[in-house]
């Protein structure tokens, strides 16, 4: 198997989710692609809906900078103590986990452990996940703070790219969520459009 | 192959064994690639059945969907939603089952009596389907047609099609003289029974003509020892430069009461001039009764005449019109040297086959007279032999099946009673003798005479009335009759019966190139016909 990119460290866990710390500012996995975490028994799957970069501190609000610099790295440069004092932060959404040799798709049985490392998808583990669809139920029916066809498409959109027949893919899915939001076809069509080639 | 074998289309999800079941269409099969008509089978969990496409139809799975109907246009939304918001459904009507249970690998495929169970796969019929359930040609199956989009052969089972009457309706125009021309060729092959046919347009005899007026070559032609030609009209047979076997004449002598009957309608007699037809018989005797009647003068005694048989006068004058109009046929003479029913009937004795050539003679009241007549003398004398064969215990005569055209002159409501066409279509499968109904008006047709039919073969027909007569009395005819009225003007044609274990719609095979008529004469027949012949010129050197 490739090389894993490491891509942070749990700090929150729930049944349903994570939130995990970047090692670096900024560098956040893209919205929608596919983490892993480890669980002792279990590796976990995530799907990345959200991310944010805010102050180590709540309490601080950072304040503007720039007035007199020429560039926006000149403001890093010229104070590298920000580098420290901010942090950036994901959410993944559990979509399913791997068991031995085995993928499911569904909730695993413990949530993560903090201080897990969460590491981001090979293509080619991307490509035996999506080989069911069955994590798009999950997706539609999580209350997020980002619009759920956002979140739909952007996956799908990640996912796809680890296919060679990119279009293929797209449309097997399309045909899943046709079937899912048979009762809601304006969300339908919103994602249709999100995800067209 | 192009045909893929069980081509996969859907799954049953629901329906009910009256009206058929449901299909849903996957995704992959496109709606626009099927048509009604077409067989498919499906995978029961205990049986396979057997069926007919009889119906398409478009679901939705929201009716929004159909309000504001989504962009698609765009092709990687078409594609999406075809299958699964938008999908094709199918109307099936399951008819046998074919392998699973032992009664149906004893004794080949079973009438339904269940559906299939819910999501049971659907696949298109494979060419092995349809063979096993159509069975191969063989001694007593005649290959008619293939089935739509297939190449399996259609085979009639030919013997259990003569031992009804039968029926071939369609437009005019849609290849009914053709069907029947194999159907006949199909008799001759297999040797199934000996046909008389009444040729109105001396097309089936010797040679007839395709829509392109190509010249196709008809029975005579292609099996010249087994079939004779009788004409009515020797000069347009001898313009036309057919060889023919025998001219009928037919004596006055030969009409009987009952032929006028008949004749009602097309010599528009009055029901008083038919009544006084039997008077002036009983007077003048069964044999004379036109000569005399026809030499009857003006004057006294005349007039004594029909007063003693209380026929008036106006009664007379149209009967006397419509006898004026049938001497005038010129076929008919007051004596004829030969007997042309003794004749036929030796024909027909020894197996050969008979078509009786109208020539010129077109008119509806020289067919009706004319086919009447000799039928009438033929019945009586299949009667007379079957009955003997069955006191006897002798071998009972040959089949016979007659051939009739603008069947619904003999068989509407009004004459089918009196004429002997209806007394053959109702009765004379026991007596050996069936009959072969052309026509495309079969709503004209008596009820009871259609309902006796046992298969039927129709092309286009798009009269409801029309539709409506040739399927009564059949299971699922709702379906069929969708079926019947998308049928292709031109070779196409859907029969259902005896002969035929499923309804079925044929593409009709082909007829008129060489290529054809060599597959209607078997091979080893034509050799030994050959053969035959080399041995009779060195018999009489």
């Amino acid at each position: 198997m490739a090389e894993m990119q490491r891509v942070g460290e749990v700090i929150e866990a729930s049944t349903t989710g994570f939130v995990a710390q970047c090692y670096e500012l900024y560098q956040m996995p893209p919205l929608g692609s596919l983490v892993k975490t480890r669980d002792q028994s279990a590796e976990l799957y995530g799907i990345v809906y959200n991310a944010a970069t805010t102050s180590l501190e709540p309490g601080r609000r950072p304040i503007a900078r720039g007035k007199d610099e020429a560039t926006e790295e000149e403001i890093y440069r010229s104070s590298p103590q920000l580098l420290k004092l901010l942090k950036s932060e994901f959410g993944a959404l559990v979509v399913g986990h791997r068991q031995g040799d085995r993928l499911y798709h569904h909730l695993p049985p413990q949530p993560a452990r903090i201080h897990s490392f969460v590491y981001l998808c090979s293509p080619e583990e991307v490509n035996e996940f999506g080989q069911s669809f069955d994590f798009l139920n999950l997706l539609i029916n999580s209350r997020l703070p980002v619009p759920t066809e956002e979140l739909v498409a952007a996956s799908l959109r990640q996912m796809s790219q680890a296919y060679e027949d990119r279009r293929g893919f797209l449309v097997a899915a399309g045909k899943e969520l046709a079937i899912l939001l048979s009762g809601n076809l304006n969300q339908l069509k919103a994602i249709l459009g999100r995800i067209r080639q | 192959m192009t045909q893929q074998e069980n081509q996969r289309l859907g799954i049953v999800v629901s329906g009910s064994l009256n009206k058929g079941v449901e299909v849903k269409l996957d995704s992959s099969a496109s709606i626009e690639d099927i048509a009604v008509g077409r067989f498919i089978t499906i995978e029961g969990q205990k049986r396979r059945f057997f069926g007919m496409i009889t119906d398409v139809s478009l679901g939705l799975i929201d009716q929004k969907l159909a309000l504001t109907p989504p962009d698609v246009s765009d092709p990687f939304i078409a594609e999406v939603l075809a299958g699964t918001s938008t999908f094709g459904t199918l109307h099936v009507s399951p008819t046998l089952t074919i392998g699973g249970d032992v009664a149906t690998l004893l004794e080949g495929p079973q009438p339904v009596k269940t559906v299939p169970s819910h999501f049971s796969v659907v696949n298109l019929a494979s060419q092995r389907d349809v063979e096993l359930v159509f069975g191969k040609e063989d001694k007593e199956r005649f290959w008619i047609g293939n089935p739509l989009d297939m190449e399996t052969k259609i085979c009639l089972d030919l013997a259990e099609l003569v031992k009804r009457s039968n029926g071939v309706f369609g437009k005019s125009g849609t290849g009914k003289t053709f069907l029947t021309r194999l159907l006949l060729i199909g008799m001759l092959q297999k040797a199934t029974a000996v046909n008389l046919v009444f040729d109105m347009h001396s097309e089936y005899g010797w040679e007839g003509r395709n829509e392109q007026g190509r010249k196709v070559k008809a029975l005579k032609q292609l099996f010249p020892s087994k079939v004779a030609v009788f004409t009515l009209d020797e000069e347009s047979s001898r313009r036309r430069k057919v060889s023919t076997d025998f001219v009928v004449r037919i004596g006055y002598d030969d009409i009987e009461p009952e032929d006028i009957g008949l004749l009602r309608q097309t010599l528009n007699l009055t029901e008083a001039s038919v009544q006084a037809v039997y008077q002036l018989a009983r007077e003048f005797g069964d044999k004379r009764w036109i000569e005399a009647t026809l030499g009857l003068e003006d004057g006294d005694e005349t007039k004594q005449l029909l007063t003693r048989l209380s026929i008036h006068d106006s009664t007379y004058r149209n009967l006397r019109r419509g006898l004026e109009t049938i001497r005038r046929l010129p076929f008919l003479l007051p004596h004829t040297p030969d007997n042309p029913v003794k004749r036929i009937l030796e024909y027909l004795d020894r197996g050969t086959n008979v078509v009786l050539e109208f020539g010129r003679y077109t008119d509806i009241t020289a067919y009706i007279l004319v086919a009447n007549l000799l039928s009438r003398r033929i019945h009586a004398q299949y009667r007379e032999a079957m009955e003997k064969a069955i006191g006897e215990d002798a071998t009972p005569p040959r089949p016979l099946v007659i051939t009739i055209e603008e069947a619904h002159r003999f068989l509407n409501p009004e004459v089918a009673s009196q004429t002997i066409f209806g007394t053959i279509a109702r009765e004379m499968r026991k007596y050996n003798v069936t009959l072969l109904v052309i026509d495309q008006r079969p709503s004209g047709i008596d009820s009871e005479v259609m309902s006796q039919m046992g298969t039927k073969i129709t092309c286009l027909l798009d009269n409801d009335r029309d539709i409506d007569s040739v399927l009564a009395g059949i299971s699922g005819k709702s379906e069929l009759k969708s079926v019947l009225s998308k049928l292709e003007s031109k070779q196409q044609a859907l029969i259902f019966g005896h002969a035929v274990p499923v309804p079925v719609v044929v593409r009709t095979r082909e007829y008129g190139s060489a290529e054809s008529y060599k597959d209607f004469v078997p091979k080893d027949e034509a050799e030994a016909g050959k053969q035959a012949e080399k041995d009779i010129e060195e018999l009489w050197g």
